[in-house]
């Protein structure tokens, strides 16, 4: 058990363990300076949000398999990815029904496995809320990003839908990760439209509508005069750092916004350094921002 | 724009509301009272004018169920809750979208998109593979090595049925 007592089972999901390494990286680095314990778990596999568009007794099954391999270790879930976090959480929300328990322990009984429904699913920016705490972060910062300006960006899945998160935070007007953001000392921007979808969950469909969502938002947060956006999912990540050059292309158009996780800015703050943080892994350079911000190689 | 468009009242499947209804997610579909919250808040409508949530539910709730499930439309729902979250009612429409679609699986006129998605799953126990690549280049950056396992996720697809909805056995 870590000093403070915060232990839990880490979700790494499936995109950001191979697309975004880095925010696996930075996530690592601050949550072991602040005292987060984060034990991997080898049996974790899909969260099941991408199987639920066929079907919902898919995605719930699958779901629920994640929590049972958590049960059994007796730890609650952390991922980084909302999604994620949104469909582990909605499990979690579902399993409450005695009924729906016992068809989706039907369907997991070929795996070995079943579920009770007693471990809790948090994002890893919920966890730096509510369980480190706003003072506890700004007592380890070391370094003020007060030279900043960012344009934030929650991801839709993680306040919405309202019911499977407690009451934590307001589902249309989330404060959590401005504070979030605010602790560093960097300047929270508003933007027009900031609280839109990044169209990630299209891109089997079209990338024509998502791709003029991403074009909208970058540009409002450039009229904003952001220095950078911070996020905190990686399918919001792969639409605005990924592919911002595409759409930059196709509208013709020009950001050069730098897209951070959040914990990337916290180590920032923390005082690592670029490539510690992974810095250099961001597809829109960050070479100007980390100059700014004075960050160390 | 108003398109002129004639609804045939005996091609209507007049049983298709009830069959969402029963579906797991569109159990409040028969709330809608047309007042367009949904679309208003959506981020996609303003960009793609045929996705219009406060019209596919008025068509479902007709029962055009062919041309609800026919067309590319019911695609284009993000996933984003805005419109679930304003929903004077409580239909759910986030939800319901999942139960349309759903239907559409059912009915053999599903994306084919999504079920190599529950084909990938099935395999790798994950949507993305992680290669010898991926886990030298997570070694670099001091992660731990992944060791992806498709069995369970296997099992589950297969009792849950999506294995067959995606055309996978």
């Amino acid at each position: 058990m870590s000093e403070n007592g915060l232990k839990y089972a880490f979700f790494l999901g499936c995109t950001t363990p191979v697309r975004v390494m880095q925010y696996e990286a930075a996530t690592r680095k601050v949550a072991a300076k602040l005292g987060i314990e984060l034990v991997d778990l080898p049996d974790f596999g899909c969260c099941g949000f991408p199987t639920e568009k066929v079907s919902h007794e898919a995605f719930l099954a699958l779901a629920a398999r994640n929590l049972a391999v958590a049960e059994e270790k007796g730890l609650d879930v952390c991922t980084m990815c909302t999604a994620c976090a949104g469909a582990l959480a909605k499990v979690v929300h579902e399993l409450r029904d005695e009924k729906k328990r016992a068809r989706i322990n039907e369907l997991l009984k070929g795996t070995g496995r079943q579920v009770k429904g007693t471990v809790r699913v948090y994002h890893i920016s919920r966890v730096l809320f509510e369980k480190v705490g706003i003072e506890k972060l700004k007592a380890a910062v070391t370094k003020p990003m007060d030279m900043l300006k960012i344009a934030p960006h929650e991801g839709c899945h993680y306040t919405q839908p309202h019911e499977i998160f407690d009451g934590f935070d307001d589902p249309i007007r989330p404060k959590t990760l401005k504070a979030l953001i605010e602790a560093t000392g960097a300047k929270v921007v508003d933007y027009m439209n900031y609280r839109q979808c990044c169209g990630g969950d299209l891109l089997a469909v079209t990338e024509q509508t998502p791709g003029e969502m991403v074009h909208e938002k970058m540009e409002n947060m450039k009229k904003a005069g952001a220095d950078a956006m911070v996020l905190q999912c990686p399918f919001c990540d792969i639409m605005y750092d990924e592919f911002q050059r595409t759409v930059e292309e196709k509208f013709s158009a020009e950001y050069k916004i730098p897209v951070l996780f959040l914990p990337q800015l916290l180590g920032m703050a923390m005082g690592m350094g670029q490539k510690e943080l992974g810095l250099n892994k961001n597809a829109v350079k960050t070479k100007a921002l980390c100059e700014k911000a004075k960050v160390e190689k | 724009m108003a398109t002129e468009e004639v609804i045939e009242v005996d091609k209507l499947d007049k049983g298709f509301k009830y069959e969402i209804a029963k579906e797991p997610g569109g159990e409040n579909i028969m709330y809608c009272f047309q007042c367009g919250t949904c679309t208003a808040a959506c981020p996609v409508s303003p960009l793609k004018e045929s996705f219009n949530p406060r019209r596919i539910i008025y068509m479902a709730l007709l029962g055009m169920k062919d041309a609800v499930l026919s067309d590319e439309f019911v695609w284009y729902c993000s996933g984003c809750y805005a419109c679930q979250e304003r929903c004077p009612q409580g239909v759910n429409i986030t939800y319901l979208m999942v139960a349309i679609r759903n239907i559409a699986y059912k009915e053999g006129k599903g994306l084919q998109a999504y079920k190599e998605v529950v084909k990938k799953v099935a395999a790798k126990g994950w949507l993305n593979e992680i290669g010898e690549f991926d886990n030298e280049m997570r070694q670099k950056m001091g992660l731990p090595v992944i060791e992806q396992k498709g069995e369970e996720p296997d099992k589950v697809l297969k009792a849950s049925g999506a294995k067959k909805l995606a055309g996978g056995e």
